[in-house]
């Protein structure tokens, strides 16, 4: 009991002091199990809890009237009553719509493949090895993560123009593969920077060579890092607006390109219909997920 | 003998970033420095017309507003953002509450605008409660102004700075401002002096993944501002895709591309200090994790 009371205080001057402290935390796994950390909550209500429940309500309010303007039986204005009019609408009679979702998809599956096989490989050389142009790697695959997505869209769509390439699916793909590998990259070095690399070398001892080691060893071990950054560049890709408005060309209209010439033609029904749908999509899609998530985030 | 095959691994992801990422940047350097084209192009000759035309009130103004824009937008998010993932952080159940917050940004970055144009268009959600509550006859006037664009910038990246400060705060151990307040601290203090300090990891990461994105924002003001509210993403967009001032757009570029590399540089100084901290100490995972969440920099 002492003892644990005097490494707290020890820990709280060195906090005070602006230092991490130094207390050898004895056998805990994870900083501060042992002192039961979240066992004592104050009773009532935290103001923390109070902006967490207004946040959440600012969050969901757009989506809430989406979802009830979807339903709407007039176009935009005020609520005239139940129909499903934009839902027939959207399913039957929107050609374009489904053609843009077509390309979205494709791209989005493709620039994902190649930007996780790319940064996957990266990161196995960056993480296991020192090389010349290690640093360079790093550092091209913090930047592009960073730089607004303006002039990422802005600079390609000069540098296609440089080397006379045509504006269309071709380099839209480029496009989102060079966005994406960042995104993996991080990932999976994530991962792999957590499994023993005693590991690795074991395989080696044991004569497997290095596309042997690659292929049973290392690869399968980063398994959740790669498919968890293969998920992250779909999503990115299947979302990203300000880049492919850049980039793309006739033929190459991705869904967020139509749903922005949709709102710019004014309230269009159809897309609160589409938004409702693609909202219960993803929630269906993601909510198995939550808890692979939970456990990334709070690693 | 284990032979190096770093290079190996890395030179595909970096072959492809050179080419895609790094060339275009530099082109985009070399143009700020050329002339204009009539026709949209450059003309290779030396010149420094395209940053002597920066130099012009009209874009300053804008410039200016750029920066104050993105400053408060940044600051509100930053001040919603900290009790928000303080209260996830000591919440028994992380990961339903994280799910909450990162649910509406898996749907489409361009269906969340629309969602606050359809809440405070003319013909939107509250003129109409306004309206059936006979409160007022005529629309008020919500969107197209420097107020809608600063809401709908906060609301789309407050994520950005909930999950970073989550994953920092999660890992505080909280004993310390038990500890904190046994030896006389304030509740407020405690926080202060305590807890701050050893977040500030996550803070950085999120004041740099609100305020660069934000500094580049296209889209929402785009959408959701008026003429006057036109930031600098807007600005060059247009020379792009209109004008066609190509070195304009370019030495705009650059200013926006110079503006976030300090940032950057300030990011990596600080990750530096106190040995090599470990990357998800920044609380960049979950940014990753978590993005499906709209990509890097779109606004």
């Amino acid at each position: 009991m002492k003892i644990r009371a005097r490494a707290r205080i020890r820990a709280i001057r060195a906090a005070l002091r602006g230092i991490r402290p130094t207390t050898p935390r004895i056998g805990a796994q994870k900083a501060g199990s042992i002192w039961g950390r979240r066992a004592k909550r104050r009773k009532g209500i935290a103001f923390s809890d109070i902006v967490f429940a207004c946040v959440i309500v600012f969050l969901f309010a757009p989506l809430v009237v989406l979802l009830a303007y979807s339903f709407n039986a007039s176009k935009g204005g005020s609520f005239t009553g139940f129909s499903l009019i934009w839902y027939e609408k959207l399913f039957l009679d929107s050609g374009d719509l489904w053609r843009a979702f077509g390309n979205s998809v494709a791209i989005a599956l493709t620039a994902a493949l190649a930007a996780t096989v790319l940064g996957t490989l990266a990161a196995v050389g960056t993480s296991r090895y020192g090389f010349w142009y290690r640093g360079y790697v790093k550092t091209m695959s913090f930047i592009p993560m960073i730089l607004p997505e303006i002039i990422v869209g802005v600079s390609l769509l000069v540098f296609f123009a440089g080397v006379g390439l045509k504006l269309g699916l071709v380099t839209v793909w480029i496009a989102h593969t060079t966005f994406n590998i960042p995104f993996v990259y991080l990932l999976v070095s994530a991962r792999l920077d957590e499994f023993d690399p005693s590991v690795v070398e074991a395989a080696h001892d044991l004569g497997a060579s290095e596309v042997q080691t690659l292929l049973k060893v290392i690869l399968p071990m980063s398994m959740p890092g790669i498919a968890s950054g293969f998920l992250t560049a779909v999503t990115l890709s299947l979302e990203d607006f300000v880049i492919t408005f850049f980039v793309s060309g006739p033929g190459s209209t991705t869904l967020p390109l139509f749903i922005y010439s949709a709102i710019r033609f004014g309230v269009s029904p159809v897309i609160n219909a589409l938004s409702v749908v693609m909202v219960a999509g993803t929630v269906l899609l993601v909510y198995p997920l939550r808890n692979f998530l939970k456990a990334f985030a709070a690693r | 003998m284990k032979r190096n095959y770093g290079s190996l691994y890395a030179a595909p992801q970096s072959i492809w970033l050179t080419l895609f990422f790094a060339a275009p940047l530099l082109i985009i350097i070399a143009y700020s420095f050329m002339k204009r084209d009539i026709y949209g192009g450059v003309v290779p000759q030396f010149s420094l017309d395209a940053y002597e035309a920066i130099a012009n009130p009209t874009l300053l103004t804008v410039a200016w507003r750029t920066l104050w824009v993105s400053a408060i937008a940044t600051l509100l998010t930053i001040l919603i953002a900290l009790p928000c993932g303080y209260s996830i952080a000591r919440s028994g159940n992380q990961a339903l509450r994280l799910f909450l917050i990162i649910v509406p940004f898996w749907t489409n970055f361009l269906v969340r605008i629309y969602a606050w144009i359809a809440i405070l268009g003319n013909e939107g959600f509250i003129n109409d409660a306004l309206r059936a509550l006979g409160l007022t006859t005529q629309s008020l006037r919500f969107l197209y102004n420097q107020g809608s664009v600063i809401l709908v910038l906060v609301y789309m990246y407050l994520p950005y700075a909930i999950l970073p400060l989550f994953s920092t705060i999660d890992k505080f151990d909280f004993t310390l401002l038990e500890a904190a307040r046994d030896l006389g601290a304030t509740r407020m203090q405690a926080l202060r002096k305590v807890l701050l300090p050893n977040i500030k990891g996550g803070l950085v990461t999120a004041v740099l993944f609100t305020f660069i994105p934000i500094f580049g924002a296209y889209a929402v003001p785009l959408l959701v501002g008026g003429k006057d509210s036109y930031m600098l993403g807007n600005i060059i967009a247009d020379q792009v895709t209109k004008t066609r001032n190509w070195p304009l757009a370019s030495s705009l570029s650059m200013g926006v591309t110079v503006m976030t590399g300090i940032a950057a540089i300030l990011f990596a100084l600080r990750g530096r200090r106190p040995a090599q901290r470990a990357p998800e100490e920044t609380g960049l995972g979950p940014i990753a994790a978590a993005s499906g969440m709209p990509s890097g920099g779109q606004a």
